[in-house]
């Protein structure tokens, strides 16, 4: 039955070629436009280390002082460089990272090269665990070697490339900052999008050449890039002078297995700002936060405004097509009210006439999905040349492809329901006298 | 015309003239708020900035050695100086619509009590306030003296100029000359006001902060070192530019060029707002194909009408209508149809208005909006009905005698 039907709907569909290409272009619009638009909030708000996000947490805590409290208000979204030793020293989680970013000089042995500069991170040793940064060549640097303030250097792929020719350079020796810092590993291709362990280097497209030791960096007095929200008196942070003790400007990220140690890590926290008050360190009462890696994202709002506004539009585009489509669909079943008054005539059920119209309008949905489909990579492609960081990234998945077809088809059937139902009710008998 | 039959035949039709009604209500409320969205980025985009953007290029240094601040400022005020074409060349430490590099919290009293906002401040050394253009509303000019030495980010106690727009903030319907104001230790007493000076990247306070900023003349120095401000006249400027950014690598070969931050204003200001300009685009383009749908649905649904409907057309022109007669029916059909598409339109239009107001930071709709949508969608309903209804009048009396 379903093949009669089919042939029935194609033959009806090319007997009306101009009405049946209106229909399949409205739905080719309007699902191009709106996969185009979802696609992109679909990698934008993407999990940046699937399988591992949930583990890993962002403590905040409050350390500033009296002045503009309001106990309703989130604590500052970084930590002081002293609570951040001391949170990283407690060791209470089962990984922890302190964390900042910035740039540094480099200047290549080779005299074929300039010295440029390249984007840095500053960060302990369990930065590489935690995040599961994959290694090419060697490994991170120890905590121990990192507390020494040792001068060593893990550089990404691109970088090793750059100046080893991608040779497994461990152990050769890197000049940064009129410094020698000695390779310990090489990552391999790595690069977390959203780049959510610090959303100040741009959220999306932005990935590291060096990591060096943290302690190495406030030794060196390194360059450093990135926010610092001070109080007070605070001040500092610009260039290479420190942001002073009442700002907060580094990041620390903590890896907790399971939510019972999430939960007991949440009051440490309280005890920990506790035990500052006490000491006078912190004037507030404790207010603290424990979010996962797409909380954070979430409450960081990282998809730009644009891409939602933009996706809302391509939905309210698809609605108007899709009332457009149930419009012409519908003239096109009741022009063949007819036809459909002599199949009623000659013995099939109303069911059968529903499922056959159904058929016709997936015919539709199915043509106009790949329509939708061929748009929609155009768009991305249009995306693509945009000058925005996260443009690069606009690729159709494979989940997206599947959603594109299901979104097509369901959006057709359901707009040929109304034409489809409307068209069954047809009289048998006065059709066929009209005629 | 009667619009009595025309209701009657329309109440025949319920469900496809709800539809198209429906139809004509969602675009004009996605018109509606597209054509404003629009309409408020591209008022975004004609930020005043207040200086001469036309004349004005910046150059920015990194990766020189901080303790050779002074001298790096001496040979390349020096030395790009004296390139030709180069009618002025200051250090200063942003620049509208370049990288920020002074943004501070201040406050109105010297205990820190009363906080005034987040301001920028132009640091800019001698000759700065000259190229940069800006316009003194109140007060005076700086004077050489008024540039002092910087010890760290701004000098401890100056003379500074502030925008009409910062005046009015903190000190509302007061003379803001000889006002003063705090960040930490730092002390500022107002010497004149400016008509215009937009901060780099905008306010963070949204679009009522762009112009709370406050200009700290100061020598240049190991703190204000690295960023200078080139004016030169505009016809000359691109080259003049490639020159001094050429004539950096003699000057400062200890420093490395930031490429990114060293160009005219005019270009950073393009960068700036290319986001902005993408997204008008994008909308322009949801509009277009928006209006091209609506249209298509339309002249679908009116051909199956006119070719329903061709027996009684035939009838009416047999019983005396003219051609004209047909015609205008099916015009006035389609006037009602958009018309309560509109009325419809319009309380969606603010629906959808209030829904994004919640979500993003948008004004409300004004009024003027619905009427143009209105007109634009009437216009078009003529548009797309007009083939149809010319072929309904084209439809020969004698087919009323003939069974279809």
């Amino acid at each position: 039955m379903f093949g009669y039907y089919l042939d029935l709907a194609l033959r009806s569909l090319k007997r009306n070629k101009a009405l049946t290409v209106l229909m399949v272009l409205a739905i080719a619009l309007g699902i191009g436009a709106s996969m185009t638009t979802l696609t992109v909030l679909h990698v934008l708000s993407g999990d940046p280390l699937p399988g591992k996000s949930g583990q890993l947490y962002y403590p905040q805590i409050d350390p500033q002082d009296i002045r503009g409290m309001d106990p309703s208000k989130e604590p500052p979204e970084q930590v002081t460089l002293i609570d951040g030793l001391n949170l990283l020293r407690a060791g209470r989680a089962d990984h922890q990272a302190l964390m900042s970013g910035g740039s540094v000089p480099v200047q290549p042995e080779q005299s074929s090269l300039d010295p440029f500069y390249v984007e840095a991170r500053y960060t302990t040793a369990d930065f590489f665990a935690m995040f599961d940064a994959p290694f090419l060549y060697g490994h991170g640097w120890t905590a121990a070697d990192g507390e020494a303030k040792a001068r060593e250097v893990v550089i990404a792929r691109s970088l090793n490339d750059k100046l080893f020719g991608g040779a497994n350079s461990v152990g050769r020796t890197l000049r940064m900052a009129g410094t020698s810092f000695r390779v310990v590993g090489v990552l391999d291709s790595w690069q977390p999008n959203p780049h959510f362990y610090d959303l100040n280097t741009g959220s999306y497209a932005y990935g590291e050449q060096v990591f060096l030791p943290l302690q190495t960096m406030l030794e060196l007095r390194l360059d450093r890039n990135g926010s610092s929200d001070c109080w007070g008196n605070g001040g500092g942070g610009v260039g290479n002078i420190l942001p002073s003790n009442d700002c907060v400007w580094l990041q620390f990220w903590v890896q907790l297995d399971s939510p019972a140690k999430a939960a007991a890590y949440k009051e440490f926290l309280v005890h920990y700002s506790q035990d500052q008050k006490a000491l006078g360190r912190f004037q507030r009462a404790p207010n603290v936060r424990l979010r996962n890696v797409m909380q954070w994202l979430d409450y960081q709002m990282v998809v730009p405004d644009d891409v939602r506004l933009q996706t809302a539009l391509a939905f309210g585009f698809l609605l108007v097509c899709l009332v457009n489509t149930v419009g012409l669909m519908l003239a096109k079943f009741m022009r063949r009210a007819a036809e459909l008054g002599v199949r009623r005539a000659l013995g099939a059920s109303r069911r059968a006439l529903f499922a056959q119209l159904l058929i016709e309008s997936g015919v539709i949905g199915l043509v106009g999905g790949i329509g939708g489909l061929l748009l929609a990579m155009f768009g991305l492609w249009l995306v693509r040349q945009r000058p925005s960081a996260y443009a690069a990234l606009a690729h159709l998945d494979l989940s997206m492809l599947f959603t594109t077809f299901v979104l097509a088809l369901c959006a057709t059937l359901l707009a040929g329901l109304l034409p489809a139902w409307r068209a069954c009710q047809v009289t048998p008998a006065l059709q066929l006298k009209s005629n | 015309m009667q619009i009595q039959p025309i209701l009657a035949a329309l109440r025949k039709h319920r469900l496809a003239t709800i539809l198209i009604t429906l139809e004509i209500a969602l675009a004009c409320a996605v018109l509606c708020n597209a054509c404003f969205l629009i309409v408020n980025r591209v008022q975004q985009t004609q930020v005043v900035s207040g200086v001469d953007e036309n004349a004005l290029a910046a150059l920015k240094l990194t990766g020189y050695d901080p303790t050779r601040g002074v001298d790096l400022n001496a040979r390349v005020l020096d030395g790009l100086a004296k390139l030709p074409g180069v009618q002025s060349i200051s250090a200063i430490n942003q620049v509208p619509f370049g990288d920020h590099a002074g943004t501070a919290g201040i406050t109105t009293d010297p205990d820190g009590k009363h906080f005034g906002g987040v301001v920028d401040f132009f640091v800019g050394g001698p000759g700065s306030f000259k190229a940069l253009g800006v316009q003194v509303v109140a007060g005076r000019v700086p004077q050489p003296g008024d540039y002092q030495p910087v010890d760290f980010f701004v000098p401890d106690d100056s003379a500074v100029w502030v925008t009409r727009a910062l005046a009015e903030h903190l000190w509302p319907g007061a003379d803001p000359l000889g006002k003063e104001f705090w960040t930490g230790k730092f002390h500022f007493r107002v010497a004149g006001v400016l008509a215009h000076l937009a901060r780099p990247y905008g306010g963070e306070g949204g679009p009522s902060t762009i112009e709370w900023s406050v200009y700290v003349p100061a020598q240049p120095g190991a703190q204000l070192a690295a960023v200078y401000l080139l004016r030169a006249d505009p016809a000359q400027l691109p080259r003049v530019l490639r020159d001094a950014r050429g004539a950096m690598a003699t000057i400062a070969p200890d420093a490395v060029l930031d490429s990114k931050a060293s160009q005219t204003i005019g270009t950073l200001r393009e960068n700036y707002f290319r986001q902005d300009r993408v997204m008008a685009g994008i909308l322009v383009g949801v509009i277009t194909a928006l209006l091209l749908v609506t249209a298509l649905g339309i002249v679908g649904l009116a051909s199956f009408w006119v070719q329903q409907r061709r027996r009684q057309i035939g009838i009416r022109r047999a019983l005396g209508a003219t051609r004209g007669d047909i015609l205008r029916y099916f015009q006035t059909e389609n006037f009602l149809i958009v018309t309560f598409g509109i009325v419809l339109g319009m309380l969606l239009a603010f629906a959808l208005n209030l829904a994004l107001m919640t979500h993003y930071e948008l004004p409300r709709l004004p009024l003027y909006y619905l009427p143009i949508g209105a007109l634009l969608l009437w216009a078009l309903g003529q548009l797309a009905v007009l083939g149809p209804a010319l072929r309904a009048a084209a439809v020969p009396p004698v087919v009323a005698t003939r069974s279809v």
